[in-house]
This record gives C-alpha cells, sequence and structure tokens, in this order.
C-alpha cells in the first residue's frame, strides 16, 4: 500500500518535482547528458580500475549535492494536512515542536511492550557483555544460542535473536540469514551485469555519486578505507531496476525520462535512478563494509536494508517508521518526559530536533561509533521497524544544557547506545 | 468545525445487500441502519452497524482516508429486502475541519466488488513439475536423430543470416539519448 493520505502524497509529489528540476537544470547549466554510452577506450579503463576508482580524482567542483537533510527537513516542517485545525494562536491543536502533522505515535508504554526485549532484567549484548560483567552471565550462552540459530538456518528465530543483539563474529551471517541473502551463482552474475551497465554507461548521478564520496566517507576516520567499496556498490545500485519494484510500497515515485524525439509516447519512457541525498546512501552503506567483503554480497545487503528500511527515511509518508513518524515520536517524547528542557531549548532558538534530524535520517551512520552503530541496527533487523532511532532523547539529558552548542551536541563518538536506549524505556520515571 | 452528526442516506439499487464499500474521510464512528418491512403494511428502521470503529484513535491520522469494506456478515440483522440506509458518522475530537465517508458503493449478492476479484490461478496451488522420467525406456534414437538435424539447420541458417541491426532498443548512435526528466 503505497500512501493513504492524499496530503502526504502530494508533498511527495512536489518534493520530487523540486528533486527533478534541480537535476535537469545542472544537466542543461553544466551541458552532460543524463546518460550516455562510454567510448569503447574509455569503457576498457574503467573496467581496469574497478577496484580503486578511489584513486581517480576528477573536476567535480562544478557539481552540487541535490539537497541538503536541512532542505528536507523543511519540507517536513511545512507538512499540513488542510483538514486539521491549523490555527494561528497556539492552543491544544498545535505541536510545540516542528512537525505539525497529526500522526499517531507510540507513547512509552505502548514502545516498552514492542521492545520488551530490551527490558531491564534482560541480558544485551552493549550492556551486559561490559568488561565489568563476567561473560558467563548471559554472553556466553548468548553467542553458543546464535550458533544454534545459524546451524538450524532459521530466518525467523534469527531475527527474534538480534533484538538482544548480534556477537560480532556472528553477525554478517545473522544479518544475511534475516535478509534472505544467500549469494548464490545467479546473485553473483546479476551483480557483474550490472557491473558491465555500469562500464558501458555513464549516468549524470554517477558524478553526484562521486562528488558525495569524497565529501564523506573519504574524510571519515573509519570509513575512508571503503572508498572503493562505496563506488562499486553505489554505482550499479543506480542501475538496478530490481529496486523499482520497492515503489509498490514507498509513497515516491522513481522520475521518469523519454528517449529523445519521442517525449510522451509510453512505449519510450524510460526510469531514471531515484534520487536522494547521497550523502545518507553513502552512509548507509559504509558500516556494512565491516562485515561484508565480497562486493556482490556486500551489495545484496545494502539494497535489502534500502528497500527494507532505508527508504523510509528519504521519503514523505504517514507509515511509523517513515521520517514524519520518526520525527513526531522523537518530539512527543521529549516534550512528555523532559518538558522543561523542551521549553528551554524551544526558547533559546535550538529546536530539538534541527538537531536530532540528521541524525535520525542518516540512522546515526557517521556520528555513532561503528560498534555502536551495529548495535543498533541489530535492533532495527530485530524488530524490524526504525523507531528505535527516535529513542535518542536521552542524549539530551547526558550534556547538561547550560553548555549546550552545536558542536558539543553533535559529537555522538562516545556514547554507548544500548544502555541509553534501556533507560529511556524501561528506568524512567513517568 | 468538528462535532455534529452528519447522515447520508440513500436507497440501494436492489433489495439485497451484499457488500458496501467507501472511503473514509477523517469519520471515527460509523453506525447504518437499514428500512426493511415491519409488521404488515409498515416498514421500521433496524441498526444494522453500531458504531463501527474507522479511526482507533479520532485525534490522529490512523484510518483517515482508508478504504473499508463491510460484509453482510458483520451487519447486526438482516440485510434482504432493504428499501432505505441511512448512514450516521459521527467525529468526536474537534481538530478535524471535515468528515465524511466518500465513494459509496452498495453491491448485491453476486456481483463483486472490484478488490476482491482474485484470478483464479492465484488461488490454486500449482502442481510440482514432474521431471521426465528415462528409467522405463530410452528415447527412440530415430526421432532423436531427426530433432538433432532440425536444431542444427536450424543454427546453420541463423548463422548465414546474421542480421545487422543491433538489438538495443533504445540505441541512437550508440548511446540512449533521453530527454531531461520528466515532471509528470
Amino acid at each position: 500500500m503505497k500512501e493513504p493520505l492524499a496530503y502526504m502524497r502530494k508533498a511527495q509529489g512536489s518534493w520530487e518535482k523540486r528533486i527533478l528540476k534541480s537535476l535537469n537544470s545542472m544537466c542543461t547549466e553544466l551541458s552532460i547528458p543524463l546518460a550516455q554510452k562510454r567510448p569503447v577506450s574509455e569503457q576498457k579503463e574503467l573496467l581496469n580500475k574497478w577496484n580503486e576508482m578511489g584513486t581517480d580524482e576528477p573536476d567535480l567542483s562544478l557539481f552540487r549535492p541535490v539537497y541538503a537533510p536541512k532542505d528536507f527537513l523543511e519540507v517536513l516542517m511545512n507538512l499540513r494536512n488542510p483538514n486539521y485545525e491549523n490555527g494561528e494562536h497556539p492552543s491544544f491543536r498545535n505541536h510545540l515542536g516542528l512537525i505539525q502533522v497529526p500522526l499517531k505515535v507510540k507513547d512509552i508504554p505502548e514502545l516498552k511492550e514492542d521492545f520488551s526485549e530490551l527490558g531491564l532484567n534482560i541480558g544485551q549484548l552493549g550492556i551486559d557483555d561490559s568488561a565489568q560483567v563476567p561473560p558467563e552471565f548471559f554472553e556466553n550462552e548468548h553467542v553458543r544460542v546464535g550458533q544454534k540459530v545459524l546451524a538450524e538456518q532459521d530466518s525467523a528465530a534469527a531475527q527474534q535473536y538480534v533484538r538482544q543483539g548480534c556477537p560480532t563474529a556472528l553477525r554478517a551471517d545473522l544479518w544475511a540469514l534475516i535478509l534472505n541473502i544467500s549469494n548464490q551463482p545467479e546473485d553473483i552474475l546479476y551483480y557483474e551485469q550490472l557491473k558491465s551497465n555500469v562500464i558501458q554507461h555513464d549516468l549524470l548521478v554517477d558524478s553526484l555519486i562521486y562528488k558525495d564520496v569524497k565529501l564523506t566517507a573519504s574524510n571519515d576516520d573509519y570509513y575512508f578505507v571503503f572508498e572503493d567499496y562505496l563506488y562499486q556498490v553505489l554505482l550499479c545500485f543506480s542501475r538496478d531496476t530490481a529496486v523499482l519494484e520497492h515503489f509498490t510500497y514507498s509513497s515516491a515515485t522513481p522520475p521518469r525520462s523519454y528517449i529523445r524525439g519521442k517525449l510522451g509516447m509510453e512505449e519510450y519512457a524510460v526510469f531514471y535512478p531515484p534520487n536522494v541525498n547521497y550523502n545518507s546512501f553513502i552512509l548507509s552503506v559504509a558500516p556494512l563494509c565491516f562485515l561484508y567483503h565480497e562486493p556482490s554480497k556486500l551489495y545484496q545487503i545494502f539494497r535489502e536494508m534500502y528497500v527494507r528500511f532505508f527508504f523510509r527515511l528519504h521519503s514523505i509518508s504517514s507509515h511509523p517508521s517513515g521520517i514524519v513518524s520518526l520525527c513526531l515520536l522523537f518530539e512527543t517524547l521529549l516534550q512528555t518526559h523532559l518538558p522543561q528542557l523542551f521549553y528551554h531549548l524551544r526558547e533559546i532558538g535550538a529546536q530539538p530536533l534541527r538537531i536530532s534530524f540528521k541524525w535520525m535520517v542518516r540512522a546515526f551512520s557517521g556520528y555513532l561509533a561503528t560498534d555502536q552503530l551495529l548495535l543498533l541496527w541489530d535492533r532495527i533487523l530485530g524488530y524490524n521497524s526504525l523507531e528505535v532511532l527516535a529513542g535518542n532523547r536521552t542524549v539530551f539529558t547526558k550534556r547538561p544544557f547550560c553548555f549546550l552548542s552545536q558542536a558539543v551536541l553533535a559529537d555522538l563518538s562516545t556514547l554507548k547506545v544500548m544502555p541509553l536506549l534501556q533507560i529511556f524505556l524501561f528506568a524512567t520515571v513517568t | 468545525m468538528g462535532g455534529g452528526m452528519p447522515v447520508l442516506g440513500l436507497r440501494p439499487p436492489v433489495p439485497q445487500v451484499h457488500e458496501i464499500v467507501f472511503r473514509n474521510f477523517y469519520t471515527a464512528f460509523l453506525s447504518v441502519r437499514v428500512q426493511r418491512p415491519g409488521p404488515p403494511g409498515s416498514r421500521r428502521w433496524v441498526t444494522c452497524l453500531r458504531d463501527y470503529c474507522l479511526m482507533p484513535c479520532p485525534h490522529t491520522e490512523e484510518g483517515s482516508q482508508d478504504y473499508f469494506s463491510l460484509r453482510r456478515h458483520q451487519m447486526l440483522c438482516d440485510v434482504d429486502q432493504v428499501t432505505a440506509v441511512r448512514f450516521i458518522l459521527r467525529q468526536p475530537s474537534p481538530v478535524w475541519l471535515h468528515f465524511t465517508i466518500e465513494e459509496l458503493q452498495i453491491f448485491p449478492p453476486g456481483q463483486k466488488s472490484p478488490q476482491k476479484d482474485f484470478p483464479s490461478w492465484l488461488s490454486q496451488l500449482t502442481p510440482p513439475e514432474q521431471p521426465a522420467s528415462l528409467h522405463r525406456e530410452l528415447p527412440d534414437p530415430e526421432k532423436v536423430s531427426t530433432e538433432v538435424q532440425q536444431m542444427w539447420v536450424l543454427t546453420e541458417v541463423i548463422r548465414a543470416r546474421q542480421a545487422a541491426a543491433r538489438i538495443g532498443r533504445f540505441d541512437v548512435d550508440g548511446c540512449y539519448d533521453i530527454n531531461l526528466l520528466s515532471y509528470t
């Protein structure tokens, strides 16, 4: 089911149009075609340096990112239901945060029920495997159960298991089991086919991908080593028509174009890769590079994670795991449980969502330390939901807000995410 | 402003009601009453659906623009011999400006609602493929050799008639020449 609410569909359509305009104008300004076949010499060259595309330094100064996360947040802030009483005067109908649409979000008792395996009396990786806790209490048994689940190849059991976290050694296989990725010969062949599509044709979005990888991952302390992998995955992803299937349940629609001279004729319509801020894309691939080293398997895992979860962070919808609901969930929880902090932040012009939005839209990649990030993503897979991302409000209590500054709050690299989540759900006095 | 209790009345196309399909627009609860023949000569109104919940949380969007289908087995009373139907809409939350139901359709028995039509092959399980059994007897060698000969002739013909036209569907001078991205 794509999207039941008419005004959300309309907003998504307008947003997509804006992106298309931006892409089209970049295309005409720079006189670069959207798609063209590479000359044979260039194809040979690309094939030769396929494993080290990062060594290339093309001139990308004229390319600009299609949009920044703050542009997307502006659009979400301006979402209004035309049938809702959006009066100018503040009243009980207006939300105090930035999101003004009346979506249903869960409260703490409901979240406690849904995420019951994060309870205080249940062992967790990320908490109960720390150096001070003897491994006999929890860790050894948990690893043993994980090995059994893998031996049985039980996907449903694996999904249940990872709710308490994955041991590092078993994570790659467990995630592959949950996502149903087995890397059969036909999957490898499919990846090779995509690779040959990349070699043969050059797309405008390739330059955007290059630019964004250079800007983000190459400068990141953890991810710069994977730069080459990122090109190999993302360039193939932009050519993968299997991704089109997810548009049956996404509120988004892929951009289309027509072969020159055949404008409007359906049989000459082709789909162009979905355009998103490649920043977020890149940062969803990079952590996976720690787990998977074979390009075709890495590619499939990323693709499956994207069409199951991460696409919801880039499109406007009313889905409970969609970015709009996550933002509203975050704001509602913060306002309910830390009302003084929330009010103070509003008064000093630092709406909390402005800070936490970029964390959520990237699923915390690039902000948390990698081991913490992977523990968080374990729970996304285990609960089949992105709602754990909104549970970051306790971050705000960890930093005394009299010293609040963007830089301090922006540095999450020393945070331990599981204790915070557990406290927020199960140890807060309501 | 929300509040009030609009009532929609209409006559069904035939007296038997099998299914009622509609699209919600911010109605929280729906009651349905039908007019049926009562004691001889008169007609009475009977409630066949009481406060059916369309929006579990009336202040929020859940269910607000969903499609709903009500079938006769969900009704509290018999819905044959119906001369009129009334829909009573309730929305206790004051935050909505308007509320109603849209695209209302009533289907008599025998006529399926569009969404319910499944192609018959979807409901049948495909029988497992039986692999060809070679244990009984070997295939006839004459037959096999004629088939092989036919295939050989075909390959020779194709080789002789190598087409110059390329397979690329949209290749224009060796490239996918597309316009700018379309807005519609």
